[in-house]
């Protein structure tokens, strides 16, 4: 019952969160690409702290529609290391709302220098249940039948793993391409290692800034596309039985002001939902802890 | 025991990494070919101000909104930046400084960062420092 009051808790202030970013006209935005599933090599900036806000509806077919909303906190530690804490709910129509669980990531770049492709490792531990319907990744062979259980029983099943990744990106002639390839490891029953893959490429509307401010000009836009799916376990290895999505992007960061996001991700084969709506505001609060410092003297 | 001894070797080479990136000025880093390299929008007033309004939205929050420092972040007025090269800037621009905090800004389009330089060299050399940062107003 904690967990479902939780989870409602988590849902009303997530669309309240994503309203105040919407309104909100005091952030920076930064120059991460605007992927909802794939990393690039840009980390949050040393003392700034990312707070986004990302949505899914979805409406599979033989089974009910959702609402899922993730609530993102990013925080630069290092120059190299960025520490980021998810929290996920959904909302499933005929049924219920509830909490799904909890995800601490860890990115570093291994390398001091930029180079044509830039490796980042990401380390991450995550405690989800069965009803959850973040799709911040897609593995092993996640698909829509994973979708029919009721909220009730899928939140039975629940899942501590440890998610490893290996990020590759190149950024050149303003564009960026990412590729990200997925290991993780469930650690509370013993199945084996499972995988999956993503792949972005972005680029903004125009690489020079104007010289005035403008609100819908062209450099405030960024696009670009995504591919994700699963690539099975270490017993099954491939794209049979899989699921893939194909995604284009279009971000508009306002002016000293949040970064929004709306991607339509289109199911491939017959193991994807068909459509998932997916919606991001992202809000960056700029040397979070110097705010504190200032207000104690 | 063989798994301690290979996370042991990966520490050890990790902080190898470190003190050598973290060892001497990042100007002495800079290869010879990407010093001599020249801004295309050097002094260009429409890139000085579309500059300073990039400046503003991702240098400020850590080299002030006049870029004399902030803190332990140093002075982008000071002598040593002002007299660095076109060259060396937009190398320090794509790799970062990432031991000392300074991150790559290689994912910013290669004209916007340009642009950047243009208008931190109109600052001059000779334009007012605060006090706050005079101290860190060499580059690592």
């Amino acid at each position: 019952m904690p967990r479902k009051v939780l989870g409602f808790l988590l849902q009303v202030s997530c669309n309240k969160l994503a309203l105040l970013l919407l309104l909100c006209s005091l952030s920076l935005h930064a120059q991460e690409p605007p992927y909802f599933v794939t990393y690039s090599d840009a980390l949050e900036e040393p003392g700034n702290l990312e707070i986004s806000y990302k949505g899914i509806s979805a409406a599979p077919t033989n089974t009910n529609a959702f609402n899922s909303a993730t609530l993102e906190l990013e925080y630069g530690l290092k120059a190299w290391w960025t520490t980021e804490v998810y929290l996920s709910g959904q909302s499933t129509q005929n049924d219920s709302t509830v909490f799904t669980g909890f995800r601490w990531e860890n990115r570093f770049r291994p390398l001091m220098r930029n180079y044509f492709i830039n490796p980042v490792l990401y380390v991450e531990f995550e405690d989800i249940n069965g009803a959850d319907r973040s799709f911040l990744e897609v593995v092993n062979h996640d698909s829509i039948a994973d979708l029919y259980p009721a909220n009730a029983e899928a939140r039975a099943e629940t899942e501590q793993a440890l998610e490893l990744k290996l990020i590759l990106s190149s950024n050149t002639h303003g564009w960026n391409i990412s590729e990200n390839f997925i290991a993780e490891k469930p650690l509370n029953y013993s199945n084996p290692w499972e995988f999956g893959y993503a792949l972005g490429v972005s680029r903004p509307f125009t690489l020079k800034a104007g010289s005035k401010s403008c609100v819908f000009c062209r450099e405030n836009f960024v696009s670009g596309l995504e591919l994700y799916g699963g690539l099975g376990t270490t017993q099954s290895f491939g794209l049979n039985g899989t699921s893939s999505y194909l995604g284009p992007i279009i971000q508009f960061n306002v002016p000293k002001g949040p970064s929004i996001g709306f991607e339509p991700s289109f199911g491939l084969n017959g193991n994807s939902v068909g459509m998932l709506w997916r919606f991001k505001v992202s809000y960056e609060v700029d040397q979070i802890f110097s705010h504190f410092r200032r207000n104690s003297h | 025991m063989r798994a301690f001894k290979f996370v042991g070797l990966v520490v050890l080479s990790g902080a190898a990494v470190l003190c050598v990136a973290a060892d001497g000025s990042w100007l002495k880093r800079v290869p010879e070919a990407e010093r001599k390299r020249m801004n295309p929008m050097a002094a260009q007033p429409d890139a000085i101000a579309a500059g300073g309004r990039v400046f503003e939205d991702h240098c400020a929050k850590c080299h002030g909104e006049d870029a004399s420092g902030r803190g332990k972040r140093p002075s982008l007025r000071s002598e040593r930046v002002q007299h660095a090269t076109d060259g060396e800037i937009f190398w320090l621009l794509r790799n970062g400084n990432l031991p000392k905090g300074m991150p790559t800004w290689a994912a910013l389009p290669e004209p916007m960062r340009w642009q950047i330089i243009a208008y931190i060299k109109s600052l001059g050399p000779n334009a007012p420092v605060a006090s706050s940062a005079a101290a860190d107003t060499k580059p690592n």
